[in-house]
Parts: structure tokens; sequence; C-alpha cells
């Protein structure tokens, strides 16, 4: 018997008799001889250690040690130890769905925490709790324009992250949206394209700061023009640079989305991550995912509850606002617990060391003769460098160096070939960063 | 209990920013500045580990108490899958190295936990492949969705409707409309199943599928699967599994062999991945041979050699659904399970998962109105309609259980039995808990008999007792800073902020 079933052969037994079954078989009969599996070929099971030499075998053939100069969405920032102290509580991961408040008020109450959290973070008026992640977020964030609008044309930016666009066609193939990207202009958003191309009939305008080539921008202006035409504007940020760059709030956005990772949630292969979604208060009841709010219980005490729910799934069935149901509370709370510790100066601070690190980066990088840096407009901690060389060979030799130098743009952008975006965060050494300089030179003209 | 927020002193710190090492200060031009700083709360390292260790202890977890929440599978989670996600080796890798040159290179270990899992998959459910990349159960659900109309494009069939029996999930419905599908209920017959007579009626060459949650979500596994597989293939519809219940039939039957052609797999069910308050979960996909070419991209795809690689090159594939691989530490944990038990361990899963909840069932029936009277795969729904003519409905007595430092069965799902009350044990749990579960079950039931109004202020011993839900509806209060900034301009009276 595995070490996860308490039931003796005994119990077993009792229990048989007590439901009136001869054997464990008599409690299958629904299922007919002829629905019997045709095949069930598994190996044998193992034991706890046997497995963790196993799976310990197979960690170490991953290249984790790169020196990460690779961003795209995806940072290596460092996590403080309390962090996954606290989210390793069973209390915390061990539980489900807070669908009974009174025992659920820990995971109420920090989900309450992260929404206020996301909603200081971007000045925006309210946040749900959580969607799946990044590049989800900003489809369900399309959907809702679409909600709010009774409008199917959506503008994206072609600074917008190339995998978020690959899934927001994906998924609207069977709907009625017609989708039109916009190129970007020194690498800013193109004013005089989205100028042209939107309408009356646009829902929303698709923004990313900053955008996948690490270009920052102030969109106030494109989301002045959306308003004027009755569009909202979606921004999709990157929430460590909302410690020193100007807010989607600020710039007056309907609808923020991004991908959480950066707060406080490891990179692990790509998920689990953090799609954190805010809004303006007049649009709450439009926004998909779960909401916690505030109120007060039989004695007036203070009290979180699972709030709006009316729009779910579980309620309201086909016309619900998302089919969302799992979202991921735990990398919630994670994000949360992440940004207490920092908090306003903490924040603050580091979005300012990965600004600092970066422009150190450039300006060595600069000096390697052939490399061009792109400065047509500033950047934050990732920025696009032109190589005098197809930047995919580049990289590989780079990995033979010991770096994953960044992600050649050539993949999602035709014409790009010899260009590189390279991430530098507040993990990358003075000493890091250099050597990572002399690396690429040596590849490039060795 | 205070908020974060309301701890926050001037000046503390929670964590020390580290020293620049470079002689660089930049700064960004005034325009693209955040003008107002963030108002996260300043707190030292041990204020907030305090806080939200406090916070912890208000929650009821599989680790603390018994928690039979039906529906949800809220079994044991292995410790050693929580360490195994945790080795550097995965959680410090970058997603985007498989999509460098070459970079399938630097990530060998990974693709093969994914590869192995598909293959695994494939074994246990009978699908021919499967794709890792859904987040959730409902996200794996619009998965299959889209990939039965792509299948239905791809043959020119005009459809418009799926079909799903009332005792569905609500994500069932939720997914199909938002692939562009329109529903159509069933509703259930007298013994739990799909009324199939009722099918028939509604099928015809506009029907472009049928999700069925198998075994249901009325805890029967119903005998007429394979025909009704029948049915709808015979107007070319679909068959979609929700495999939500998979963890009830291990070893005992393949939604593959069942004439299904897609389904998907919650792992935070069947295969014990962390529930973490509301996720994250995952949702593996399958599809028989009818639907593989619609997969999502990417798929991982082994040489020759034995090396692992990612495949985008699918021209019919229905695209991404996904930044990358799925969630792939949830993945790494169930991977890790599966191995551990194997085969026999698999099918004994089950096993006491079916035998832990007909006991449940068999003890309670005298107490509790037992909808539909006949053995019951992994979870048994009751109904409170006898107390709740004494004015006792399923939700006091989920607040009676709490009081017990039981974690309440789910209730008020599904929606087709009236105060329903749905119990899934798990097969982790002992007799000895499941006698201890009846007891105070059989006590609720006499008090409420005897005492009914003493369930109206129930629960007395957690922090709260019943929230005021219209109250949170109606004002409206989901961030604490607007909150404060409503109260300021003397629109709104502050909220108590003493427990």
């Amino acid at each position: 018997m595995n070490p996860y079933i308490a039931n003796t052969q005994n119990d077993v037994a009792e229990m048989l008799k007590t439901i009136g079954v001869k054997n464990i078989d008599g409690l299958f009969v629904d299922i007919r001889k002829d629905q019997r599996p045709r095949s069930f070929d598994l190996p044998a099971g193992k034991s706890e250690m046997e497995v963790v030499q196993h799976i310990t075998r197979l960690a170490a053939k991953n290249a984790h040690d790169l020196t990460l100069f690779i961003g795209g969405g995806y940072y290596d920032h460092y996590i403080p130890a309390a962090v996954n102290a606290l989210i390793s509580r069973g209390e915390f991961y061990t539980a489900y769905t807070p669908y009974q408040p009174e025992c659920a008020q820990g995971t109420l109450q920090a989900l309450y925490e992260y929404q206020s959290s996301i909603c200081t973070l971007t000045e925006m008026d309210v946040a749900n709790a959580s969607l799946y992640d990044g590049g989800t977020a900003l489809y369900e964030a399309a959907l809702m324009a679409i909600r709010v609008t009774g409008r199917h044309k959506i503008l994206m930016d072609g600074g917008v992250s190339p995998i978020y666009r690959k899934i927001l066609r994906s998924y609207t193939i069977n709907l009625n949206i017609e989708f039109v990207e916009t190129p970007v202009a020194h690498g800013q958003s193109d004013r005089a394209e989205i100028n042209k191309l939107i309408d009356d009939k646009t829902a929303a305008v698709i923004l990313q700061n900053p955008n996948f080539f690490g270009a920052i921008d102030d969109h106030s202006d494109i989301i002045a023009t959306a308003h004027k035409f009755g569009a909202l504007a979606i921004e999709s940020v990157y929430p460590i640079s909302l410690g020193i760059l100007k807010t989607p709030g600020e710039m007056g956005a309907d609808i923020v989305t991004g991908e959480g990772q950066s707060l406080g949630l490891p990179l692990n292969f790509g998920g689990p991550y953090l799609g954190f979604m805010a809004t303006r208060k007049e649009f709450i009841r439009k926004m998909p995912g779960r909401i916690v709010g505030q109120t007060t219980d039989l004695n007036g005490r203070r009290c979180f509850v699972n709030t709006l729910q009316a729009r779910e799934q579980h309620i309201r069935r086909e016309k619900a606002t998302s089919n969302i149901c799992t979202n991921v509370s735990l990398c919630a709370l994670q994000a949360l617990i992440y940004m207490t510790l920092l908090g306003k100066e903490g924040l603050k601070e580091l979005a300012q060391l990965n600004l600092d690190k970066a422009e150190f980066a450039k300006k060595n990088l600069e000096k390697i003769k052939g490399v061009h840096v792109k400065r047509s407009a500033p950047t934050f901690n990732e920025f696009t460098v032109y190589l005098p060389k197809d930047a995919n060979a580049v990289v590989e030799a780079m990995v033979k160096k010991g770096f994953a130098a960044g992600f050649p743009l050539g993949r999602y952008y035709k014409g790009m070939e010899n260009y590189l975006t390279i991430a530098v965060t507040e993990k990358r050494t003075q000493e890091e960063i250099v050597q990572f300089t002399k690396s690429l030179e040596e590849v490039l003209w060795n | 209990m205070e908020l974060i927020f309301e701890k926050s002193v001037t000046g503390r710190r929670g964590v020390r920013a580290p020293q620049s090492d470079v002689p660089v200060k930049a700064e960004i031009p005034r325009q693209y500045r955040r003008a107002k700083d963030s108002k996260l709360p300043e707190v030292s390292e041990l204020d907030a580990v305090r806080h939200f260790t406090t916070l912890s202890q208000r929650n009821f977890s599989v680790d603390t108490n018994f928690y039979p929440l039906g529906s949800c599978t809220m079994k044991y989670n292995p410790k050693f899958t929580e360490s195994l996600a945790r080795l550097p080796g995965f959680m410090d890798l970058h997603p985007l190295l498989p999509q460098l040159p070459h970079g399938e290179k630097l990530t060998q270990g990974a693709l093969e936990v994914l590869y192995e899992m598909d293959q695994i998959l494939c074994e246990i459910t009978g699908m021919d492949a499967f794709t890792m990349q859904p987040l959730a159960g409902a996200h794996g659900e619009l998965t299959g969705v889209m990939m039965m109309a792509a299948y239905h494009k791809s043959k020119g069939n005009k459809k418009k409707y799926i079909i799903i029996p009332d005792s569905a999930h609500g994500t069932n419905p939720a997914s199909a409309a938002i692939a562009g599908y329109e529903t159509i209920s069933i509703p259930s017959n007298d013994q739990g199943g799909m009324d199939v007579d009722k099918l028939k009626e509604k099928l015809n060459d506009e029907v472009a599928g049928l999700m069925i949650t198998c075994p249901s979500t009325l805890g029967i596994f119903n005998s007429e699967i394979s025909e009704i597989s029948e049915m709808v293939h015979a107007v070319d519809g679909i068959m979609y599994c929700d495999g939500a219940n998979l963890n009830a039939v291990l070893g005992r039957c393949r939604p593959g062999d069942l004439g299904f052609d897609v389904m998907h797999i919650n792992t935070h069910k069947t295969f014990t991945t962390t529930h973490g308050g509301g996720g994250p979960g995952a949702g593996p996909v399958g599809v028989t041979e009818k639907l593989l070419k619609f997969l999502p991209i990417s798929r991982v795809m082994k040489r020759k050699s034995g090396a692992f690689y990612l495949d985008y090159n699918f021209a019919d594939s229905i695209g991404y659904v996904a930044s990358f691989y799925g969630n792939f530490a949830l993945l790494l944990r169930a991977y890790a399970y599966i191995l551990m038990l194997g085969k026999e361990g698999l099918i004994e899963t089950s096993n006491h998962a079916v035998l832990n909840a007909n006991y449940v069932m068999q003890r309670l029936k005298k107490y509790f109105l037992l909808r539909y009277d006949r053995i019951c795969m992994h979870e048994a729904v009751f109904s409170a309609a006898w107390q709740a003519e004494k004015g006792v409905h399923a939700t006091d007595i989920a607040k009676f259980l709490i009081d017990q430092g039981m974690h309440p069965p789910t209730v008020y799902f599904p929606l087709t039995v009236k105060e329903s009350i749905m119990i899934e044990p798990t097969e982790t749990e002992s007799k000895q808990i499941l006698d201890q579960f009846v007891d105070v079950m059989v006590q609720a039931a006499a008090l409420a008999e005897r005492h009914p109004e003493t369930f109206k202020d129930l629960p007395k011993t957690t922090p709260i007792t019943r929230p005021d839900e219209v109250k949170a509806a109606r004002d409206l209060d989901t961030n604490y800073f607007l909150q404060r900034s409503i109260v300021a301009a003397g629109e709104l009276n502050p909220l108590p902020s003493k427990i």
C-alpha cells in the first residue's frame, strides 16, 4: 500500500461490510466489462527516494546555471527567503478556493491586500484576484473591452510581446474580432499609424510598456485619442518597472494587465506565473476573474469575501464574463509577500538599480566594434542591440561561454535577424557585465 | 485583523536593496517617470512574517483539517513533490531558453518531464497525445473546444451548438460560449445520468459536440456513455470528457476506450498537485488521432537519438494557448507523484477514494436525503432537504462542521440537487476520520431536528462569522486605497478595523 492511503485491511473489510458489497470490485459495477481499459501498462511504483534521485538527475540535465541576460517579459530577479518560507505554509498551499469565508479569512484577506497592492502599483481603482499569466490576462482584457464597448475591432501595437499577440490570435479565431497590428516607429508606438487606423468601431488599443524591445513610452496621447473615439486603452506592464516609470493610471489607461512573475516568482520554465488585471471602478462588473471585497460579519467585525460572483461561471454559466475558475491564488500571495517586503522605498530602489545596471551594460556593449545599442527611446532594464552578425549564431556561441546572452528578435520579427534584446536585472554584478561584454567581443571578432 | 497597510511605519524595511556596484546613476526623462510613489507598506521582515503567518492560521487546509470538498478532490499533497519543484535545475530555468538556436540542448531534463507526462497520461486515459499547456482545468476545456471548432472547420461542417448536461461544472458552458458556441442543456434522469431520450431529441447536424463529466459531478458513472458516444459520433460530433473526476476510475476505465475524442485532466485533483487557496492548477488536454493535428504548439517531441525538442511545425494547429509549456512546476509534481505510485498505486488510489465515499454515503443515508440511492464513485451527493423543512439549510450544516474543525463539503453544487451537500473524502483519509465526520454529521441532523434555531449564529469558533455578502456587493470595497479615498471625501463610513 502506498503511504498516502491510511485504510488498513481491517478497515477495508469493515467498510465493505457496512456498504454491503463483497469486495472493492463490487463498487465498480457500473463500469461494464466492455468498458474496462484496453491497456493500463504503467511501471511499478517506486520509493520516494528513488523518485527524488531520478528527478534530481533530470534537473541536472538543464542549463540553469547560465548567467541570464535574457528577459523577454520574464526576469531573473532575486527572491527574498521569507517569500518561500511563507508560501510554503501548508495552511496556504493546501487550502482551496475560499468558498467558506469563515475558514478562509487568511486567503481572502491576503487576496484583498494583493488587489490593493496591484492598484497602488498601477494607480488603478480596482484589481481582480489574479488570472493565469500575462498572456492570457491580456486576452481576457481584450474580451472585456469588447464587452464594455460592444465593438469588435482591436488595434494592437507591434511592441506588444509577440507571444501575447499569438495567444490573442489563436483564442479569437472563432470569434467575430478584427485585429489590426500597428508597427513600431523608432522603438516606440507609431502614433501616425494608430491615428490612421483608429475609428468609432475600435473596441480597444493594446499597448505595452516597456515594449518587447525594452523601449519606454508615455502613452497618454494615444490613450486620449482612443477615448476620443470611444475606445478603451489596454496597457500591459512590467510591474518592477513601475517603481519608477509613469503608471498606466497616470496615462489614463482603462484596463491594465501584466505578467507578475517578476514579483517574487521563480522562472519555473514557464509557470506557474501570475496574470494581474486592474481597471477603472466603473468597469468592475465587466472584469473577469475572482474579486475579493471587504465587508462586516454578523457582529460587525471586518472580514473579506468573494464578491460580485454573479459575473462568474459557477453562477452565470454560459453568460459569465470568463470561463476562469481556478486562478493562481498562491502566486498572488507570493507577489503580495514580495511587494510587502520591498515596500514603497524598496521597489523604487530596486527599479533604479535595474535601470543603472542596464545603462552600465549599454555603455560597455557599445564600445564593441560594430555593436549598436538602440537609443532612439529610453529603456528600463532591457534594451535592443544591433550586432554585426546574425544574433542566433552569436547567442549560440555565448552559451558556450556561460551566458544566455539575450533573445534574438529574428524569431518573431522578420528582418531583425541581427538584433538582440538584452536584459540586465539587479542580480547581474559589475563583474558579470564586464565579462559578458568581453565574451561578446570575442564571439564577434575572434 | 489589521491589514498589512495599517501596520506600515515610514522608514521600515522588509528587505534591504543591494548596494549598486556599477558606476552609473541613470535618470529617466521626467515625462516617463512616475509622479507619486506607490503606497506599498513599509514593514520589517518580522512584521511581514508574523502578519502572513497569522493570516495562514485563519485558513482551514488539508494539512490541518479534514477537507471533504466535493468535486475539488482535496487529497493530501505529498511533501516530496514540493521539494522537487524547488530544485534549482527546474526553478531557475528560463522559459525562453529552448527557443534559442539549439536551445533544446539547454533544457533536456525539463523537456523529458513533459514528454514523459504526455506518454504516461496517454496510457492512463487511452488518448493518443496530450498538450501540457493549459494552465487550469477550465483553460483545458477552452483548448479542447477550440480544437473541436478547428476539426469542424477543417471538414467544412456547419456547427452551432454544444450539448452539456445540467449537472456540469459552470466552466463547461462558459468555455463553450467563449469559444463561440451556443449551449444546449440536457436534464438528468431519475438515476442521475443524462437523459438519453432528451439527448436524442436535441442531436442534429448542427451539434458540434457533447461536453460531459465522466464520472459525473453527481458521483455517478454513466454506463450508457459508450452508446452516447456512438450517437454523438453519428452526427460527426466530438465527445469531450471533463476529466475532473478521473481520480475515481484510474485503471477501471479510460475515456479513450469509451469513445471520447478529447479530454482535460485537473492535475490538482487526480494527481494531487497543490490547490494553493485557488490555484495555480494545470489542465493537460488529451486527444485521439482524430484531433491530433489541431493540438496547440509547441509540442514536445523525441528524436531518434533520444533527444527532446520543441516542434512548432504543425500547419493545422490551433496555435498558442499559453505563453509557454504549461504550469511546469505543477506538472513536475504530478509526474513525481505518478512515478511514485506506479500502476498499482494509481489503482489503489481510485479504489480507496470510491470506498471512502461509499462508506460515508452508506452511514449517512439514514440522516440525510440521498438523492440517488446507488453505489457512488468518488463522491456522495446528499441533500439537506429534510433539515431545510426545519429551517436548517445546507449552509447552516456547513457552518456547524466548521465549529467541529472540519471543512464543509461542497454545498449548493451540483445545481440539479436542491440543498446539495457533496462529500468527497478522498483516498488519503482513514476510516477513523470518516467515522468522526459521520458522527458530527449525525449530530448536526439531530440538532436540526430538535434545536434548529441554534444554527443561525454559527460558526462560533472562527475569527469571523457569517459575512454580510449583500453589503460586500453593494458597498463595493476591493481596494484599501480607494476605500480610504472615498472615506476621506466623506462618502462612506469607515469600516471598523478591529476584529
